[in-house]
């Protein structure tokens, strides 16, 4: 067991005095970015980017992965106790979260979350360690037409599993697109769409789009909903915790669904948010008190937060193997990743071991210690909450312009974090999708590369991507991907039409092809 | 197109929900174009060594423009349009009194430098949008302000804009 060996090396690595510190500190910090309004795992990580790139890569990016974790533990605190969700992936947390919280029962709605969130945690983690470097080993074949179509199938996943607004979707993986290409061309270095300014030189960061977004935006959005905070009392003791333990094993069937459910889509660029609605439908579906969900069932708050940390944790396993994250906060990460001087992809296991498994057994350390953190210091987090909005949103403003201004030391993204901050706002009331945004942003560059390397030499067109079978493949995926509504629409048409049309109106999401 | 967003305006003040959504397709449209434009002049064909540096991005303003024609079709006539106001003038209000001391706020960090500038907005923020009184506000604002001078300045050595005030203490 290669993978064994190295995962003890990592722990090796990861149990320094430093290490561990800055492990405590990222948990805590994400705790309460998690729990803030305005401030979520993304622009957290945004922000603090830049505090880190003096630090050796490993203990950045525990430090890093640590305050992820911890924001995806403290978003089931706000949704439980306040019945706001701190983060999207922990809306469906609060349907059965709150009216537990009502009956006065929040400490064990909050253990069952952080519990479920343990055991979805741990398992991608688990799932990491076993795949990732079987998945990186394998990736190592590939050429940059290879690494074109991956790129391809993750965006046009996006796309497919966008069962709403899959054209929204569009429009906001091309900005993120189009906002790479600003700036000098990296293969044959002209300027592009520079108009004359050389500040534009350098492009627009990624750091920059998301604190904007997520964070500027986020604040807003939060004012306009003219935010009142009445929580619920969260204390936990311990008689509560084993009370809670006891009936979770109760819980096997929805806690393994949505471990799978979550690892799923946390590979697939899902997303931790979709990956909870699913983990709740389905439970509610298959349970057999589902029908008492939304009353304040235990195995309600379990299924969307154990989806959601199993989709979170997983979502790093292609960032590590093929160099594509699987959600905002890892495209965030891997961001860091380019500016620490390491380069994403699969080679990263053979170059990076110290590295990547440091990072692997911080994972698994981080999310015991993170357990441990919340379940003892739920009320002294919620007190946060209790600060008036009025107090809160200028420090985050204040710390999201030091953030923004300390990306390049350029006054220009502090005001271009004040446009984003606006335009965030707009495309969230108008559900605009900002995840694809900021995937296409980090690797736009990269994906032109991989594109413009394959198109290399005499006689290349487009047929280099079938011009073998492995790259075929992954194509012809990424399109089947692309037009997945459209091709359960027609399949689901003809199904209909030779059973005889039982249920004729089909209610398949409409999609046109472009 | 203008004559067609004023009819999707409900009766009574504040754009729908869909207008807004069309208006916004308008504005990607238009970027799309300029991304269109800027690189077709760079060259989009291929050249012996494979595409030109503006082809990959024309293809993006290209794919940009095609959706938001859909995203403004369906805005205006699909079946399922939310003609509800988009955000109602009171909410706008609030949305206003939140972005428009942040813009003076960056104003300011040019002029004064990000401490002070940070300092005065905070003090600004709580006192009139939340009522908070003097003594805590200024305590609040000015102790974060220190805390985050040491942070950066002492501590991280992370250089942020300065101004004059830290230029009287020899930073």
């Amino acid at each position: 067991m290669d993978e064994l060996s190295a995962l003890i090396h990592g722990f090796g690595t990861v149990l320094s005095w430093y290490n561990l510190g800055m492990m405590f500190i990222g948990l805590v910090l994400g705790v309460i970015i998690g729990v803030l309004p305005g401030l979520g795992g993304p622009n957290g990580v945004a922000i603090l980017l830049p505090l880190t790139f003096t630090m050796p890569p490993t203990s950045a990016i525990i430090m890093l992965s640590c305050i992820y974790w911890g924001s995806l533990f403290a978003g089931a605190i706000t949704s439980i106790l306040f019945n706001i969700p701190g983060e999207t992936s922990s809306v469906a947390t609060t349907f059965d979260g709150y009216p537990l919280a009502q009956q006065g029962r929040a400490g064990n709605a909050l253990t069952a979350s952080f519990t479920g969130s343990f055991v979805g945690a741990l398992s991608g983690v688990l799932l990491i360690t076993f795949l990732a470097p079987m998945v990186s080993k394998f990736a190592l074949r590939f050429g940059p037409p290879e690494f074109f179509a991956v790129f391809l199938l993750t965006f046009c996943s996006f796309v497919g599993t966008d069962k709403k607004t899959p054209f929204k979707t569009i429009i906001s993986m091309m900005l993120g697109f189009g906002l790479a290409a600003i700036g000098m061309d990296t293969v044959s270095g002209q300027l592009r769409m520079t108009f004359g300014w050389s500040e534009l030189l350098r492009g627009v960061d990624f750091l920059v789009v998301v604190i904007g977004l997520f964070g500027i935006g986020e604040i807003l959005v939060s004012m306009e909903e003219g935010l009142k905070f009445e929580g619920k009392s969260g204390r936990i003791n311990l008689k509560v915790v084993l009370q809670t333990w006891k009936e979770l094993p109760k819980y096997w069937v929805t806690l393994i669904r949505s471990t799978v459910v979550g690892c799923w889509m946390g590979v697939t660029p899902g997303g931790a948010t979709a990956a909870s609605f699913m983990g709740y439908g389905l439970a509610q579906r298959f349970s057999r008190n589902g029908h008492k969900f939304g009353t304040g069932e235990i195995e309600g708050v379990v299924a969307p937060e154990t989806a959601a940390h199993a989709s979170g944790t997983s979502a790093l396993l292609p960032m590590l193997a093929l160099g594509i994250p699987g959600s905002a906060t890892a495209a965030v990460l891997l961001g860091g990743l380019m500016i620490w001087g390491l380069q994403p992809g699969p080679l990263l296991f053979v170059e990076q071991k110290e590295f990547v498994w440091g990072l692997i057994a911080s994972m698994y350390l981080g999310n015991f210690v993170g357990l441990i953190i919340v379940l003892s210091t739920v009320p002294l987090f919620a007190a946060i909450l209790r600060i008036p909005f009025a107090i809160v949103a200028p420090i985050i403003i204040v710390v999201c312009a030091i953030g923004a201004y300390s990306v390049n030391n350029a006054m220009l993204d502090v005001w271009f974090m004040l446009l984003f901050g606006v335009i965030g706002y707009v495309l969230k009331k108008l559900s605009y999708p900002l995840a694809p945004m900021i995937l296409a942003l980090v690797l736009g560059d990269r994906m032109e590369d991989a594109f413009r390397q394959s198109m290399l030499g005499p006689g290349t067109g487009l047929h280099v991507f079938w011009s073998n079978g492995l790259v075929g493949t992954i194509t012809t995926l990424a399109l089947i991907m692309l037009f997945w509504p459209l091709v359960s629409l027609i399949w689901r048409r003809i199904r209909s039409a030779s059973n005889g049309s039982k249920n004729g109106d089909v209610t398949a999401p409409h999609h046109p092809s472009p | 197109m203008d004559h067609q967003q004023t009819e999707a305006d409900p009766p009574k003040g504040g754009l729908s929900h869909c207008a807004v959504d069309a208006i916004t397709a308008v504005v990607f449209f238009v970027a799309g174009v300029i991304m269109m434009v800027d690189n077709f002049r760079i060259g989009i064909s291929w050249a012996a060594d494979g595409p030109e540096s503006g082809y990959f991005p024309f293809h993006i303003g290209l794919i940009i423009c095609i959706a938001c024609v859909v995203v403004f079709l369906k805005s205006l006539f699909g079946k399922r349009r939310n003609r509800e106001v988009f955000v109602t003038w009171d909410r706008f209000r609030l949305v206003l009194l939140v972005l428009v001391p942040t813009a003076v706020y960056v104003l300011l960090i040019q002029l004064l430098g990000i401490y002070v500038a940070s300092a005065f907005f905070m003090a600004a923020f709580m006192r009139w949008l939340g009522k908070i009184p003097w003594i805590k506000t200024i305590l609040i604002s000015v102790g974060v302000n220190i805390l985050l001078f040491w942070m950066f300045e002492i501590q991280f050595l992370v250089p942020l804009p300065k101004g004059p005030l830290e230029a009287l203490f020899g930073y």
